[in-house]
């Protein structure tokens, strides 16, 4: 396990937002979090990230997370590409990709600029435009380019098809398979569960800050009760 | 004549704006209005003042002003303003009261150390020399302080947009958390605009203290407050803004003072500032974006 992550717990805005959760990730697996609005999901991932203070445990590759600063945690090769993208908007496509590759910091360079320009070709087309004015689809790509420049030992993805037209979101998930059928370890957070358990070869159900189902994507898929149960729309 | 007014205005605008940068960096970097700039400012004056005073010699002690008050700065980032940051997001009120605390303490400190004497560089620390250009007096003094501006606004731009650091700083600048997530780590930024904010006030303290001849406890609280105007007038957290800000300043005031009766020129730089703010609140070069986020709050 790449990732292994017991009781945690965790406030957000003074609320309880994860109520003691368990969740493993192996390496080379994409594994999918999915539910409804606010169980949690983000509030999981900035835990992991460091942004969020917890209580429980979190173990990366053998090594503890506990208080460790965010900075510390994206240089171990832990990176989380945040919901909404969060460009900084004010620099160019090429700045922000030179910028993720400060969560290197002596690790081997597994992906480049030639690799991203190659998984996402609009980004060199754009590579001096400012951030902020490409679309919401390059944006995302921009923000999965920016992270795998960081040579990422695990990818965290928060809704990556937010907002995007649906044509868009086919395009990106055919990268995302790809990454993950190249080895990359992916934990997928989605509103867009269909999309999700399509994709993913586990998934976990959370839901009011708890796991409230887990197992193979396919199989949860096919379970109509879960389904309905938990993400009827 | 009219020229020659212009002229010693724009020097002095150009001094403003070596001061103006550092608060201006700070606060964009930051979003906290760092009011002990203008005892770093003073602190610089006088480490110069004492090094000269102990055979220095003047270029090192100018040297030694910048180091000294760029590490000031960095112990105000430290003592004030991070312990603040620890515990909760939204400092910039608590930031305002906290590093008012320190001016005072740098003031107080100076105060006793001088003995609240005005202390006055030995004769013959810097060349009093003149030249004559186009009809215009220009003295080496202003020469020095246009080549320090020009050299440092145009270092300050090339650090920022052309080398990693520079990367860094404007990446926490737009979004602390994102920037942290990419492996960036914001203390570290903070620290480090601290110094070049305060190395940068150091340096404009020691040349105030040249200009006047004149170093005393007291002497950050009237900068302060023209960085205030100048900071304001071009956009909170526009460099570009500052430097514009401060050079247009510094010609009204000089030429206000030539020409209009005693306390007019004062009255007339707070009636720009309030005239800017009725106008164009976010200042001559405010950025739209920073009007959404100061919105959002």
């Amino acid at each position: 396990m790449i990732l292994k992550v017991s009781s945690l717990e965790a406030h957000y805005d003074g609320v309880q937002a994860l109520r003691g959760v368990d969740l493993e990730v192996g390496a080379g697996e994409m594994v999918a979090l999915i539910g409804p609005n606010g169980a949690g999901k983000s509030t999981l991932l900035n835990c992991l990230s460091g942004l969020v203070a917890h209580r429980g445990e979190i173990v990366f590759d053998g090594r503890p997370l506990a208080r460790m600063a965010p900075h510390r945690i994206s240089r171990l090769g832990l990176l989380q590409v945040p919901e909404g993208r969060q460009m900084l908007s004010g620099m160019s496509v090429y700045e922000n990709l030179v910028l993720g590759r400060l969560a290197l910091s002596g690790r081997n360079e597994t992906y480049d600029l030639s690799d991203i320009f190659r998984l996402f070709p609009v980004l060199e087309e754009r590579r001096n435009q400012q951030a902020g004015t490409l679309s919401g689809g390059q944006q995302q790509m921009l923000a999965i380019g920016r992270a795998l420049m960081g040579s990422p030992r695990m990818l965290l993805l928060d809704e990556p098809s937010l907002g995007l037209a649906p044509v868009i979101v086919k395009g990106l998930f055919h990268a995302l398979r790809s990454l993950n059928e190249s080895g990359m370890t992916i934990l997928l957070v989605e509103q867009n569960a269909r999309l999700a358990l399509a994709v993913s070869q586990r998934a976990y159900i959370l839901e009011r800050g708890r796991v409230a189902h887990h197992g193979r994507s396919r199989e949860i898929a096919s379970n109509s009760e879960v389904i309905e149960h938990y993400l009827a729309v | 004549m009219m020229l020659q007014q212009i002229l010693n205005g724009i020097a002095s605008g150009a001094v403003y704006a070596l001061f103006a940068l550092g608060f201006s960096l700070i606060f964009g970097v930051q979003r906290i209005l760092n009011l002990a700039h203008g005892g770093v400012f003073m602190a610089g004056a006088f480490v110069s003042f004492y090094a000269v005073d102990t055979g220095v010699p003047f270029p090192l002690a100018i040297l030694l002003a910048m180091v000294v008050a760029g590490l000031v700065s960095v112990l105000i980032d430290l003592i004030a303003i991070q312990p603040l940051r620890r515990r909760s997001h939204d400092i910039e009120y608590a930031a305002i009261v906290s590093t008012l605390g320190i001016d005072m303490m740098l003031i107080s400190v100076a105060q006793q150390v001088s003995n609240t004497q005005v202390l006055r560089f030995p004769f013959g620390t810097f060349p009093i020399q003149f030249f004559t250009i186009f009809g215009l007096r220009i003295s080496l003094l202003q020469l020095v302080i246009f080549a320090a501006v020009i050299v440092l606004t145009g270092g300050l731009g090339w650090y920022l947009n052309k080398t990693s650091f520079g990367r860094q700083i404007r990446a926490v600048a737009e979004n602390p958390s994102t920037a942290s997530l990419l492996g960036v780590s914001p203390s570290a930024v903070y620290l480090q605009t601290f110094f070049i904010a305060g190395a940068l006030a150091g340096l404009t303290g020691v040349l105030i203290g040249l200009s006047f001849n004149s170093i005393h406890f007291l002497m950050g609280e009237p900068y302060m407050l023209k960085a205030f105007v100048v900071v304001v007038i071009g956009g909170l957290g526009s460099l570009t803004g500052a430097v514009a800000a401060s050079l247009l300043l510094g010609v009204l005031q000089a030429l206000a003072v030539a020409y209009l009766p005693t306390g007019v020129p004062d009255m007339l730089i707070f009636a720009i500032l309030f005239l800017v703010l009725l106008v164009q609140p976010n200042g001559l070069f405010g950025a739209a974006g920073m009007a959404a986020r100061v919105g959002r709050k």
